[in-house]
């Protein structure tokens, strides 16, 4: 169990980590959600007592960083796949970690058997590919054998096999009962790993959720209607009060409605129909609502004015506000 | 398989768990200093830039010496009283540029690495590291120092045979003393390393050091200057390492066992500021 309590970190006047409190809790995978430059890692590094926080603290059951007597044996953490020695081989890497805690050196070829990096054990770490480094990020996380594991953007760099790889030795560490921290910048990655999500923008908690409750609250599902008559569409719609709205691109779209209802109104004022199809709007287009007042670095150039780049269609301000972050927040402090 | 490592299937690690709690099946026993002290050994040996300051320095100081040592024999001496044994001093300070190389390195590149994020994660007493560090380092390289100025006063008294005889004082200076000064002058480049954070910075900052003091002196010409320079003259880097062989760059300077005294009491100043910039900064 990791527990932060009104953590803040503030480089000069600029606020990284703005008073935040959430609990990681044992048992499932916690996803860590937030766009670039959201303080995830900032975040990350105050837990493991690298930065000092500004204010706030953390306790890792119960205790100070400081004050566990072998840290690695309670959490692993792979901050990034580069915290080696490029001049020493995996072997010696991993070894000198295992001596420091007292770690049987045995447990050394054993994790490094885990994360499939046998073969290359004596060759230098600075030779290694950049999966390969993060199979030996994990492995140093794993030495331990800890009950909290802690993955900062795990899946960086790995190839499709290597994801899949990770995917499933997380639902398989969190099965067996430990506490699994994972920071992901990708909504789609966390769907499918992660069983409780906290999201955060600009250093704020924005969401302290479950994965299920996210997914019911924000999977929007619609139907997109096209017609060359939309005129009259639009007036049909609106004399059988069927909210509506209207997409730049001349599409109508309809919550929540089903598509034979639509299909038969259609049909009753034989109004033509060039598309009328069932949409559900992706996690990542409700992640990116989320934090888009918050993301810090936009890209400029080829982003449409007034949203986030690839986000769904100008909804002309008919879209209604985000509902997460009232309800998240209250969970969350 | 297309990937060069082969992945194992994975065997769960604990029977039957439960949720919400994991116990780890490996011995949880506190660890002390011996197991950081272990640490660092493994991680100063497992890196070549090790053997390549260490085994630069070896041939510098046996190098020299030797060179030394047949120059004197084939030429006549002369009038000069210089102890015999001062002549090895040369190779040693040149051969502290690699001990300084290896001190800074051994914090810094953990900084310039990444590792040392890894290391504070698994023994988040600064302490504890800056002093296994600091241990280590310094019986590698006293040992080492110890054994060449040792091997080269060996030589050296042997090849050339007038002058005056050094006693057992000059003897244990030449030997134990330099090796001590050298290890100790290694652990301030620790320290400074462990201040800056880089290599390439700390170690330019340390040659300065040992050089630029008697550079500046040299210079000095102006006569309001000239306690100054005879302060730099006599109290630099080389000055005191020769003042340990016996001889004096200028009087009144160090002698005897006080060069010791001096560098203990430099690094130790900069050792405190390194544990409080290690305990203060983020990483």
């Amino acid at each position: 169990m990791i527990e932060l309590e009104g953590l803040t970190k503030r480089y000069g006047s600029k606020v990284a980590v703005d008073q935040l409190s959430f609990q990681v809790r044992p048992g499932v995978v916690t996803g860590f959600l937030g766009p670039n430059g959201a303080g995830k890692s900032t975040t990350m590094r105050m837990l493991l007592d690298l930065d000092n926080p500004t204010s706030g603290s953390v306790r890792i059951d119960g205790k100070h960083y400081r004050e566990l007597a072998e840290p690695l044996k309670y959490i692993g953490a792979l901050l990034d796949a580069k915290a080696m020695h490029g001049g020493r081989t995996a072997y010696n890497n991993l070894l000198c970690l295992a001596q420091s805690n007292r770690i049987p050196a045995a447990r050394v070829s054993e994790v490094l058997d885990t994360v499939g990096l046998t073969a290359v054990a004596k060759k230098k770490a600075k030779g290694f590919s950049l999966g390969m480094g993060q199979r030996l990020g994990i492995a140093s996380a794993l030495l331990g054998d800890p009950e909290i594991l802690m993955f900062d953007e795990p899946v960086n760099g790995l190839d499709p096999e290597g994801i899949h790889w990770i995917r499933n030795l997380m639902k398989q560490l969190a099965g067996e009962g430990r506490t699994i921290f994972v920071s992901s910048h990708l909504m789609s990655e966390m769907a499918l790993t992660a069983d409780h999500l906290i999201v955060i923008g600009q250093g704020r908690l924005l969401a302290d959720t479950s994965m299920a409750d996210f997914i019911r609250q924000n999977s929007r599902s619609f139907v997109r209607l096209r017609s060359p008559q939309w005129e009259r569409l639009l007036d049909v719609l609106h004399q059988a009060g069927v909210p509506f709205l209207q997409t730049g691109d001349g599409a109508i779209e309809v919550d929540n409605g089903r598509i034979e209802a639509l299909g038969e109104l259609a049909a009753q004022h034989q109004l033509v129909l060039h598309e009328l199809s069932g949409q559900q709007a992706s996690l990542e287009e409700a992640f990116m609502q989320m934090t888009a007042g918050s993301v810090e670095y936009h890209a400029h150039g080829a982003t449409t004015p007034g949203g986030p780049p690839a986000a769904p269609p100008d909804r002309g301000g008919a879209q209604e506000p985000p509902r997460w972050g009232a309800r998240g927040q209250d969970k969350g402090v | 398989m297309t990937t060069p490592y082969q992945q194992q299937p994975h065997a769960p690690q604990a029977p039957g768990p439960q949720l919400g709690t994991y116990t780890s099946p490996i011995a949880q026993r506190r660890p002390g200093f011996g197991d950081a002290l272990a640490s660092e050994w493994t991680k100063i040996r497992s890196v070549r830039s090790t053997i390549w300051t260490l085994g630069v320095l070896v041939v510098l100081m046996l190098g020299l010496g030797l060179l030394f040592a047949v120059l004197l024999r084939a030429n006549d001496r002369g009038e000069t009283n210089t102890p015999v044994l001062v002549f090895g001093a040369f190779g040693v300070l040149l051969g502290s540029i690699c001990v300084i190389t290896l001190g800074v390195l051994t914090i810094s590149s953990e900084y310039g690495t990444g590792m040392i994020r890894t290391t504070l994660t698994a023994c988040p007493s600064r302490g504890r590291i800056l002093a296994a560090k600091s241990v280590v380092f310094f019986l590698i390289s006293f040992v080492i120092v110890t054994a060449g100025a040792t091997l080269v006063a060996i030589l050296q008294t042997a090849m050339v045979p007038d002058g005056p005889r050094p006693t057992s004082g000059d003897w244990l200076r030449a030997t134990v003393g330099v090796g001590f000064y050298i290890a100790m002058l290694g652990l301030l480049s620790l320290a400074v390393g462990a201040l800056i954070r880089h290599s390439a910075g700390a170690i330019t900052i340390m040659i300065g050091v040992v050089l630029l003091p008697l550079v500046l002196a040299m210079f000095m010409f102006t006569a309001s200057l000239s306690g100054l320079r005879d302060f730099l003259m006599a109290y630099s880097i080389p000055s005191q390492l020769i003042a340990l062989y016996g001889d004096q760059l200028s009087t009144p300077g160090p002698s005897g066992w006080e060069s010791l005294g001096i560098i203990t009491g430099i690094t130790a100043v900069a050792l405190g500021g390194a544990f409080v910039s290690l305990n203060s900064r983020d990483v």
